[in-house]
């Protein structure tokens, strides 16, 4: 029987369950994530009107580019502020 | 099998010789060996491959040959002299005066030829000599061992474990990767650096797995380790690199002594097929990213379409030949310093000049298809590296025009009106936004760091290259040069 070595990083992979569903989101505040793509403005703008309407609070934040994650204070900072959040991935 | 660490000489103090029966030259000195046990000295005779030989001897057999390995025999027979354990003086093959020199006797073999070559010792044959490695590598090598089925083929299990790119792998196993570890004097724990997008530890031992596995050899591991730590910088930026839906990957320009020293190819197809060096060295970069770093197709790398320079894309720069400092000197090292740089692109795309005698008409030819890199109407973006044939680059030499004096003749036709690049001019959408394009009559296309040219390919073909980049700046990726050690 002959034996190889693992290339990979050895790293089991992590199970995380799905966060719970947010019953009523009139009682939070909803993060809008502007990753810096473009048009991602626009997207984000018709999601607050929409919230807006349904009588949610939503917070603005933008990531400084779509080129590299988000840096650890502004996710501290929208777990911090918000209840859930909904993040603009598309051009 | 015996302990290594305890394999000692089987003589302190006096002669040793190692023979083995599958060597006529040991067969033809069994009489000189008679006469040496015949005399006063100690003598061991150490055998490689048979306890009988030679026969009606008191031999000591090195069957797992630790002796032979302990003595770095290289020849049988060869006659040691050993003072204190250590070896003092010694002959490979049969050679009269040197087994008289060595044993302090006269008149040894009377009737023998004077000298006779040896052979190969058994501790030289290629699978051996690895085993024996491994066996004798003071380092112990940690990852985690795959045990195959009996009936399972290596390289099967290496694509049915997601290790590949899509290639066959050449089947880590210790062996290899002890003999991979030879190429660098680092501990195969040492940590490289810490890789992106898993943020997982990377080992030189990993690198080393990955090389084997990407076909690379030893004295090509110091270049993939070099190249691994400059991926995992955060100015590189190989999570975004590796995450973007754009075609890029890490291309590599190695510099300086190194190249010549392991063989790269900076000449007739240097971007191409053909050169192990140049092709290995890119894809064990590439497989470390992968199965290290965690950035598998799908999964994090979201690329819409890639492109096949994401298997490997690696090639020195061609610095004897070239009318400019290299790109490592203009990145701030020495000629004489090894360096391999990275840049986050693709390519390449061909620049087609058969007719310009003159540096400002190639010079333009040069910027006019720089300027459609990603859109005509697209500025501020991407960096670009420039590989000057060299036809082209004789155009540049002839006119002693310097990289300095065509960056910025390129800058100058490359300067362009911004009412030719907002979006929705000329009746394409795409284009700058007009808030950014708003007060500014003309914009760049390129930042003031963003355009290189490196020197490489055939000496016939009046063609150069670009390879086009990602996002540049320091928001994205920025081009990183690293030492080379060793």
């Amino acid at each position: 029987m002959s034996a190889l070595l693992d290339p990979t990083s050895e790293r089991a992979t992590q199970t995380r369950s799905l966060s719970p569903r947010i019953p009523d989101l009139t009682t939070g505040t909803v993060a809008l994530l502007d990753i810096s793509k473009p048009r991602g403005d626009v997207f984000i703008k018709r999601l607050d009107e929409l919230f807006s309407q349904r009588g949610v609070s939503v917070r603005h934040y933008r990531k400084p580019t779509f080129s590299k994650p988000a840096p650890l204070d502004l996710r501290q900072r929208i777990a911090a502020e918000c209840t859930a959040v909904v993040e603009a991935l598309a051009d | 099998m015996s302990n290594p660490a305890s394999a000692s000489l089987p003589v302190t103090d006096g002669l040793l010789v190692v023979v083995k029966d599958d060597c006529e030259t040991c067969h033809l000195t069994i009489p000189v060996l008679e006469e040496l046990i015949r005399g006063e000295e100690t003598l061991a005779v150490v055998s490689q491959d048979r306890a009988d030989f030679p026969p009606g001897m008191e031999v000591v057999h090195d069957l797992e040959l630790d002796i032979s390995w302990k003595l770095s025999v290289e020849t049988t027979p060869t006659i040691y002299r050993i003072h204190n354990g250590e070896v003092v003086d010694q002959q490979e093959g049969w050679l009269r005066s040197g087994w008289e020199r060595v044993a302090a006797v006269i008149d040894l073999g009377v009737g023998l030829p004077d000298q006779r070559p040896g052979c190969g010792s058994d501790t030289m044959l290629p699978q051996i000599y690895q085993r024996l490695m491994r066996r004798h590598s003071p380092h112990r090598l940690s990852s985690r061992r795959v045990e195959l089925g009996s009936s399972e083929d290596p390289m099967e299990a290496a694509f049915a474990r997601g290790w590949t790119d899509g290639l066959p792998v050449t089947p880590p196993t210790e062996e290899r990767v002890a003999g991979m570890l030879q190429g660098t004097a680092l501990s195969p724990d040492e940590v490289v650096c810490v890789l992106p997008p898993d943020l997982a530890e990377c080992t030189v031992e990993k690198v080393a797995i990955n090389a084997v596995m990407a076909g690379c050899l030893p004295e090509y591991l110091p270049v993939v380790i070099a190249a691994v730590r400059a991926a995992a910088t955060s100015r590189f930026n190989i999570h975004g690199i590796s995450a973007t839906t754009y075609f890029t990957g890490p291309v590599l320009v190695v510099n300086g002594p190194v190249r010549r020293r392991i063989g790269m190819n900076s000449g007739i197809n240097a971007l191409g097929q053909g050169n192990r060096a140049n092709m290995t060295i890119g894809r064990a970069v590439n497989l470390v990213v992968r199965n290290v770093g965690g950035a598998r197709p799908g999964g994090v790398d979201r690329a819409a379409l890639g492109s096949p320079g994401k298997l490997s894309f690696c090639f020195p720069e061609d610095e004897e030949g070239s009318p400019w400092e290299s790109l490592s000197v203009e990145r701030g090292f020495s000629a004489g310093d090894s360096t391999v740089t990275l840049f986050a692109g693709h390519g390449p795309i061909e620049i087609v000049d058969q007719r310009s005698r003159t540096p400002e008409s190639l010079a333009k030819t040069f910027a006019w298809q720089l300027r459609m890199l990603g859109h005509p109407k697209i500025v501020g973006l991407s960096d670009a590296i420039v590989v000057v044939s060299p036809e082209h680059a004789r155009v540049f030499r002839e006119a002693a025009w310097s990289k300095a004096r065509l960056r910025q003749e390129i800058f100058s036709v490359l300067t362009l009106p911004s009412e030719q690049l907002v979006a929705g001019a000329d009746g394409v959408a795409e284009g700058l936004p007009p808030h950014v394009a708003a007060g500014k009559p003309v914009i760049p296309k390129f930042a003031p760091d963003g355009l290189w040219f490196v020197h490489a390919g055939g000496d016939a073909g009046m063609f150069s290259a670009i390879i086009s980049g990602w996002i540049g700046g320091a928001a994205s990726s920025q081009m990183i040069t690293m030492a080379i050690d060793g």
